[in-house]
């Protein structure tokens, strides 16, 4: 008989007989694949919202920039207006619009409450500015709102979204190492659960061999049962850390900062790849885990 | 059907069989006798496979075992039934499914051996056990199904260890009957026992021999029975 993996799908009950249903490491081995499946999808989950997170502070977040004018109130005007005037003229400025006192208050809501009154507020004029896919040559811009509108101050949040990005970056690297090590336990987990069950049931194996079974028969065996009981421990996992991760509360796209930690859209198939990478890691390492021992033990 | 010469076997510096040396023809009813510890056992493992003689050589259904693949000593197991004083079922399944095991094992087809098996299940008298587990039933019908077990895959010889070591007189005979009808049907039997009434009893239904096993060396003893 072949060694196809779609055996596992479709059954060998000839095989799968000759193992006892119930062992010590039955309920271990679903419960710990479970854990870990339950694991994978958090890590996975995780992963693809930082990769979300890099790029909204990639893409989104560098096509805009702020302007702060902090300038006496006989001036503020006329200084917003040359600043105005010099970010309309310069290249890689998509746009430049003056925020009104109703969008600051709003920004300021969060912290101040809503009962306040914008004119008892000394604050600085803002002016939202959309850069290009190029971008204007910052220095440049600097020099000339320097020349032309001394209050202002042009803010392109480089100096925090850099450090963003780049703890972004690692988080992805963290997680993935995660991942890869959540793996390796299962596998490690599985090449114990299977010499386990082959050392509990060394009677039968004995037996089985001076029935004429060959040892790829017996192996067989083994290895549909650690994988079918690892797979559906898989999936169960899968599926309760998919709900949990579906009830996670929707982020509102007006925050902009926190772009939802729950899986969007496609997201949602790459939870379902974890139970069969699991059955396929089994499959092999429990192949080659059952074939060594009968080996060693013949 | 097997051939000892000068066979030796040993655990380690215990030597166990010393220069065995002898023919055990096809078709052949042979008793294996003598003490506890003489090696019997060791002796009936090396007929079926399972250990190889440290000096000397043994051939098996005309083969000599030393350098044989695991492959080959597979398919030669499936031409030898054994039958253990312990039986060494697996306990999770019936006896009709213990009894196909060993089809099952080698690939064949359960159905396309059903009438063969339900033959059997009536050969053994245990027809009426058939669906139910080994830790349910006696220690007389235990022997008899490990005997079908042994039988279903038509194997040209029977080893059997002490198969009426746990059972009364009466099963003792039901079980040597069993033996000697499958030894009329051509199977080479052999057969360990310490029991002399039993190898009594065979005389005059089929020719047989005893084989005495002590202090590691093998010999005829007495007359063919």
């Amino acid at each position: 008989m072949s060694w196809n993996p779609l055996t596992l799908l479709l059954g060998d009950a000839s095989s799968d007989q000759v193992v006892p249903p119930k062992g010590r490491s039955t309920w271990l081995t679903g419960f710990a694949s479970g854990a870990m499946a339950f694991i994978a999808v958090f890590a996975l989950t995780l992963s693809l919202a930082v990769g979300r997170l890099a790029d909204y502070w990639t893409l989104d977040l560098a096509r805009t920039a702020t302007v702060q004018i902090v300038a006496e109130e006989g001036e503020m005007a006329a200084q917003t207006q040359a600043a105005l005037q010099v970010l309309r003229t310069s290249p890689g400025v998509v746009s430049a619009e003056v925020l009104n006192p109703e969008a600051q208050l709003a920004l300021l809501k969060p912290w101040l409450g809503s009962n306040l009154s914008v004119a008892t507020l000394p604050l600085p004029q803002l002016i939202e500015v959309r850069l290009g896919p190029d971008g204007p040559d910052v220095e440049s811009l600097k020099l000339r709102l320097a020349a032309e509108a001394p209050g202002a101050s042009f803010d392109d949040q480089n100096y925090w979204r850099t450090p963003i990005l780049e703890a972004a970056e690692r988080l992805k690297l963290m997680v993935a190492i995660s991942l890869a090590l959540t793996l390796l336990v299962t596998m490690i987990i599985v090449v114990i659960s299977a010499q386990n069950a082959l050392t509990a049931n060394q009677s039968i194996i004995r037996t089985l061999r001076l029935l004429g079974a060959r040892d790829s028969y017996i192996a067989r065996a083994f290895v549909r049962r650690v994988t079918l009981r690892a797979t559906i421990g898989a999936l169960v996992g899968m599926v309760l850390a998919m709900l949990v991760v579906f009830s996670f509360p929707a982020t509102s796209s007006e925050t902009g900062l926190l772009v939802g930690l729950s899986l969007q859209g496609a997201d949602w198939v790459y939870p379902l790849l974890v139970p069969l990478l699991v059955a396929i890691s089994t499959f092999f390492t429990s192949r080659i885990a059952a074939r060594y021992h009968l080996h060693t033990e013949a | 059907m097997i051939s000892l010469k000068n066979a030796g076997f040993s655990y380690g510096s215990r030597a166990i069989l010393e220069n065995v040396t002898q023919e055990l023809a096809a078709g052949s009813f042979h008793f294996l006798t003598g003490p506890s510890g003489a090696g019997k056992t060791t002796l009936l493992k090396m007929c079926y496979l399972s250990l190889t003689p440290n000096s000397g050589a043994l051939e098996v259904l005309g083969q000599d075992v030393a350098g044989l693949t695991r492959e080959q000593i597979t398919q030669m197991r499936r031409r030898i039934g054994v039958v253990h004083q312990d039986c060494q079922f697996l306990n999770h399944l019936t006896i009709r499914q213990n009894i196909a095991l060993p089809l099952l094992v080698a690939g064949k087809n359960i159905e396309d051996n059903m009438e063969n098996l339900e033959d059997l299940l009536d050969w053994v008298d245990m027809a009426h056990r058939a669906d139910a587990f080994p830790e349910e039933i006696s220690g007389g019908e235990r022997q008899r199904l490990a005997l079908a077990r042994a039988v279903i895959m038509d194997p040209d010889m029977i080893v059997a260890d002490e198969p009426t070591g746990n059972v009364d007189w009466e099963m003792g005979q039901r079980l040597l009957t069993l033996l000697v009808e499958l030894n009329k049907m051509g199977k080479t039997i052999l057969l360990a026992t310490h029991d002399l009434n039993l190898i009594r009893s065979v005389k005059g239904r089929v020719p047989a021999s005893v084989l005495r096993l002590k202090e590691g060396q093998l010999s005829l003893a007495g007359a063919q029975l």
